[in-house]
């Protein structure tokens, strides 16, 4: 929609040129949630994309994604053939609500500062234990794990004028066996539980849950649990406050199915691994 | 540096924050619909470097150096893509709001894509056709036929204004650039209920841009409903087009009128309005109870408000033979509580318009409604203006499902401008039209039934609690109809009604697709279950032993003053038993784990073809000098598909083509009247008066033939363009030569006053899987039969019922406004109200019934609300057949089922 507040939009092409932030301006990224509700607080927009990131950067030590990657453009990535886990992205694509119209535009640094519950970059780049670097408003920069990096609904570690730079994945998180769940209210609607699975090369696993929870919430264990173990330890560390509840989902119903889910990724992930011939 | 938009460069600049949907309608581009403006429904989609986005989610700036194609451009000058063919041939659009961007999104998908519709086109909403249609368009399979002179009613035959949706080019309320424009805003208020205390405009005033605030001192100091009815006292009297005092959160408080819509917006936001805050009450059973606030408290009986200091807008209750006795002495009863969420109609055109004063000094409106000549009676009356000095009309519309059967936007649009006397347009946001137009009534339904031990029904009562919100807009009616058809399709002694509508702090509630019945439908058809569960009879066999049959009389208390609904026809029996054979014809079912359990179940409604007490229209037909005939009806287009059938009617009557059948409509400068296309009215109430007039011209036509060759008019008939007495052939073009040279005008007019008034009936069948573990639903077999009478156009008529099964669908699976403690509407967007998607709405088996009906046009009866009305009674039965749990409140989303689920069966 229009945002009839907006009198300039500053197009900085380096960090040097990012004008001082300041209330009444946001960062420009994909703009898909900027553009979908009124912004009346706002009158300048920083249009990032002159700064001109590389979108996607794989080397020896993982995948780099620039914040301002589209959606499209991460779902497209022709991922090394020793990346198991690589399923997951076109998974976790598929988990937006929007639909591939949106993912051209829509930015993965955008879902991930966001910060639904049911933001499926989220997800993804948790679950890969992705680390956020962010631009400092008062310069320098800092990381932190995407899984503390959203920390609430719609919450984050971000400061005024704090901007995500770009999220790195490392290459052991790719090589993982991965398990994905997913639930909705509706066929292909927005994820009420999504939950994912890693079973690393030494036989640790690591589970996320997204959607159900507030913020992620991150198990590992050195082997597969066993089914009580797997469930105490949701019921342990996921309070019932911490259930996420809007009109997507009773935070019952969710915990319910967070449980449930966590039960057929730990299935799915002890079964022996198929031997390619 | 400048736009490329269809292979033409555009110097102009975007506004910083404009998005690219608006630069284009800006240049011209109408083909780019606004439906939700938020990325959610894909009406805007346009191709920017050859890939499909929603150009309302881009900055129009970031278009420029870069390629937009919108559906305009999409085939070359005068050709036609193969996908706006595809959809042509497949009559994939109902009102073809969506279409352009449905269009443009499915040209774009790759062969991957289509093989998995659900996902590619899960962002583009249709609220209309139910998507097989549009199924059918991407698998390249046509559904229309061709009809020879005087064949044509009854045939598959395309909608006319086809040709210009597919191509963008159709004119919907605000496709049109008018010079001078004026925008209109209206500052709503944030409390649900409060009274007005002072406006400063001062600030507001301030604003560049902005020529005048309207308040409730410009406004006439007059009462009137919303609600479009033929005669003003169905409704209550208790709105004013700005009052003094708000009711609930969203009520209009001030419109500020300036050259740009953003410098309304601003002027706005600098509104100082002082309040003084009263008591509220959100909820109807607290709002009807001693001492609770009132509402209206200003209102009498002679505003047509039954008990105002009681919050009662509207009551209702009767009772025949002996209920009480009859529960005591039945051999089996049920009793269960029922309650139907908030739904919004959600067409994908919100509710606006155009309004200037012509040089005639004559206001014109231009509006999206579905009630132009109601509309225009209602402004005259208001403004003090003669009725010829005002003129209301709509051209296509953008979708309707009864929310446009209101006067929402047009008293502004007149009041504006008349203060101004400049051009303005007003139109809603998305969020507006959840949070301050009209919604279903949300009820409350205890049902009693009881029956004797051969499954005769004994007994049938119904209790009815209905939220009407802070205005009693089709309050009354609503209540009325909802307790009318469910009960009196079935014969029962002893049946007893007792129903209230009450007043409420919330947005209102208004007319909606089936005006009542698919709420008390739920109760009724699952009661008629669990008594033939209880008794072992089929749900069948249980509905065959109580319908009313081809002469019964059809009764629900209090006993009516209208006694004009005769059987016309009846086809009932034949839907109960398409249904049956149906459902037990052998399906594919789906590899179910043994977490499914499945279940069939049906439920049944019978409709009323007209509303009561009159329904007017008036037709009238001429013979034009080509041969082709001026047809002018009143009644609205917005993919009811009624301009398509008056065409049908009128070339089979006169023994042509469609296609040398001009139809002008919905505009009150016609002349005539029409009370509107609401009330399955379309085809049955103005299709008769296109009938009537089209058989008067036929007449004419022969008796003037008859005289120029000297014959008798009774040797005369009319075939294939022609008149023919007596062997010799006189086309039609020669006919209006030769009456021209005598200065004879060939032309006749119909009417008709919708009465008598025939009944038509539906059954939906389902069969549906639920995990017991996780609450989720599938649905794996949907049958609907109707008895339409004959039917008019196949094609068409499937489209009503596949479009309604899948509206129903989302009131009975998916969509609910959430009102807070507050009253305030927290989910006013799609992606939080979610609607049917390609993805949610299973294919539908249509099946007709064998029947003409003597009432209506050429054999034709309604078929246009009712298939929506069994589709959540059906649904809740199946589910209670699968699972054994009676689920009593919609809708039936996975986490409302869960925790009777888990109870049951654990977790797995």
């Amino acid at each position: 929609m229009d945002l009839n507040t907006i009198r300039a939009v500053a197009r900085p092409t380096t960090r040097d040129e990012l004008p001082v932030w300041t209330a009444d301006a946001a960062w420009l990224a994909g703009g898909t949630w900027l553009f979908s509700e009124p912004q009346t607080h706002l009158t300048r927009l920083i249009d990032l994309t002159g700064l001109k990131w590389p979108a996607l950067t794989v080397s020896e030590t993982g995948l780099s994604i620039a914040a301002t990657c589209t959606v499209a453009q991460l779902d497209a990535l022709a991922c090394p053939p020793e990346w198991t886990a690589s399923p997951l992205i076109n998974q976790c694509c598929r988990a937006f609500l929007a639909s591939f119209k949106i993912w051209k535009t829509a930015t993965v640094g955008g879902n991930i500062c966001m910060s639904l519950p049911a933001g499926p970059m989220i997800s993804l780049t948790a679950a890969l234990d992705g680390v956020c670097t962010i631009w400092q408003a008062g310069g320098g920069e800092r990381q932190i794990p995407v899984a503390d990096f959203v920390t609430g609904d719609q919450r984050n570690v971000l400061a005024p004028g704090d901007l995500l730079r770009q999220i790195d994945i490392p290459l052991a998180a790719l090589k993982r066996r991965s398990a994905f769940r997913q639930i909705s209210l509706t066929p292909v609607g927005r994820s009420a539980a999504l939950l994912i699975g890693g079973l690393d090369s030494d036989g640790g696993l690591a589970l996320t849950v997204t959607a159900s929870t507030a913020r992620p919430v991150q198990f590992s264990f050195a082997g597969v649990p066993a089914a009580k173990d797997l469930r105490d330890a949701i019921l342990q560390r996921i309070p019932d406050g911490l259930y996420h509840t809007d009109v997507h989902g009773k935070p019952m119903w969710r915990k319910a199915m967070t449980l449930r889910l966590a039960e057929e990724i730990r299935g799915e992930l002890q079964a022996v691994p198929r031997v390619t011939p | 540096m400048s736009i490329e938009i269809n292979g033409k460069s555009f110097p102009e600049s975007p506004q910083p924050g404009q998005c690219l949907r608006t630069f284009l309608r800006e240049l011209g581009h109408f083909g780019v619909k606004k439906g939700c403006d938020a990325g959610d429904c894909g009406a805007c989609t346009v191709l920017l470097d050859g890939e499909p986005v929603h150009s309302c989610l881009i900055p129009a700036f970031r278009a420029a150096g870069h390629a937009v194609t919108t559906i305009e451009g999409l085939a070359p000058d005068d050709g036609i893509h193969p996908m706006q063919q595809a959809f042509l041939d497949a009559q994939g659009f109902q009102c073809g709001f969506c279409t352009s961007g449905m269009i443009l999104t499915c040209a774009s998908l790759n062969q991957a894509q289509r093989q998995d519709l659900s996902a590619a086109l899960k962002g583009n909403i249709c609220r209309c056709t139910g998507y097989r249609s549009i199924e059918d368009a991407l698998n390249g399979k046509s559904n229309i036929e061709d009809a020879d002179a005087g064949t044509a009613f009854g045939r598959s035959l395309p909608a006319p204004a086809g040709p210009h949706v597919v191509r963008g080019t159709e004119r919907y309320t605000f496709d049109v650039a008018l010079g001078g424009l004026l925008h209109v805003k209206m500052l709503r208020s944030p409390h649900p209920h409060a009274r007005i205390i002072s406006i400063d405009k001062t600030a507001a005033l301030g604003v560049p841009g902005v020529h005048t605030v309207l308040t409730s001192e410009d406004a006439p100091d007059r009462l009137f409903s919303t609600a479009r009815h033929e005669w003003d006292w169905m409704d209550p009297d208790d709105t004013k087009v700005l009052d003094t005092v708000v009711r609930f959160i969203g009520q209009k408080v001030a419109a500020v009128i300036a050259d740009t819509e953003a410098a309304a917006e601003e002027g706005c936001r600098r509104l100082k309005v002082e309040y003084e805050i009263l008591p509220d009450v959100i909820d109807p059973a607290a709002a009807i109870a001693a001492d609770a606030p009132v509402l209206h408290g200003d209102k009498t009986k002679e505003n047509r408000v039954a008990n105002a200091a009681r919050n009662i807008v509207a009551e209702i209750h009767g009772e025949f033979g002996d209920v009480a006795a009859a529960l005591a002495q039945a051999a089996v009863t049920y009793q269960g509580t029922f309650t139907t969420q908030r739904v919004q109609h959600a067409a994908l055109e919100t509710h606006g318009g155009l309004a200037w004063v012509d040089a005639d000094g004559i206001l014109n409106v231009r509006s999206s409604t579905q009630v132009p000549f109601l509309t225009r009676r209602t402004l005259a009356d208001l403004f003090d203006l003669p009725p010829d000095k005002v003129r209301v009309f709509c051209e296509r519309v953008g979708g309707g499902f009864g929310g446009k059967q209101e006067m929402f936007v047009e008293d502004i649009l007149a009041l504006a401008a008349l203060k101004t006397g400049r051009a303005v347009k007003f139109e809603l946001t998305r969020e507006e039209q959840f949070v301050a137009t009209s919604t279903r009534h949300p009820m409350l339904v205890t049902v009693k039934a009881g029956a004797d031990s051969d499954g005769k029904l004994t007994a049938l009562q119904l209790d009815v609690l209905s939220n009407t919100g802070a205005y009693g807009n089709h309050a009354g009616p609503v209540l009325f109809h909802s307790v009318g058809e469910s009960l009196g399709v079935y014969h029962c002694p002893n049946k007893k009604v007792d129903g209230i509508a009450a007043y409420t702090n919330t947005v209102p509630s208004g007319a909606f697709r089936g005006y009542g019945l698919p709420q008390t439908l739920i109760a009724v058809e699952a009661a008629i279950d669990e008594l033939a569960k209880q008794l072992g009879i089929s749900p069948f066999e249980m509905r065959r032993r109580n319908v009313v049959k081809s002469g019964d009389p059809m009764r629900s208390p209090p006993e009516s003053k209208y006694h004009d609904v005769l059987y016309g026809s009846y086809g009932l029996d034949q839907c109960l038993d398409l249904v049956e054979r149906a459902m037990a014809a052998d399906t594919p079912t789906p590899d179910l784990s043994a977490d499914w359990l499945t279940g069939d179940g049906i439920a049944l409604t019978m409709i009323d073809t007209v509303p009561p007490a009159g329904h007017f229209a008036d037709c009238s037909i001429s013979l034009r000098g080509d041969g082709g005939f001026d047809l002018t009806v009143g009644t609205a287009e917005f993919g009811n598909g009624t301009s398509t059938v008056h065409r049908q009617i009128a070339a089979s009557a006169l023994a042509t083509t469609v296609d040398r059948i001009s139809l002008r409509q919905s505009d009150t400068a016609h002349g005539g009247h029409d009370t509107g296309a609401y009330g399955s009215a379309g085809i049955f109430v103005a299709g008769n008066a296109t009938l009537a007039a089209a058989d008067a011209l036929a007449d004419q036509l022969k008796q003037f033939a008859a005289s120029m060759l000297g014959e008798n008019p009774d040797a005369c008939a009319l075939d294939n363009h022609a008149a023919v007495c007596a062997r010799r052939r006189t086309p039609y073009a020669m006919l209006a030569a030769s009456a021209q040279s005598l200065g004879k005008v060939l032309s006749a007019s119909g009417n008709s006053s919708g009465t008598p008034r025939s009944i038509a009936f539906n059954v939906q069948g389902f069969r549906v899987a639920v995990n017991k573990f996780t609450g989720e639903l599938k649905i794996l077999k949907s049958v609907q039969a109707a008895d339409a009478g004959r039917v008019a156009n196949p094609l068409q008529c499937r489209g009503q019922i596949e479009g309604g099964v899948a509206q129903s669908l989302g009131a009975a699976l998916y969509e609910e406004m959430v009102i807070d403690e507050r009253g305030r509407v927290i989910n006013p967007r799609f992606r939080d109200y979610h609607l049917p998607s390609f993805a949610d709405v299973p294919r539908t088996e249509v099946l007709f019934a064998d029947t003409s009906d003597t009432l209506g046009p050429m054999g034709a009866k309604s078929m246009s609300e009712s298939p929506y009305n069994p589709v959540a009674a059906a649904l809740g039965n199946a589910i209670a057949n699968a699972t054994g749990i009676r689920f009593t409140a919609t809708p039936f989303k996975p986490d409302r089922l869960w925790p009777a689920l888990h109870e049951k069966f654990g977790s797995g």
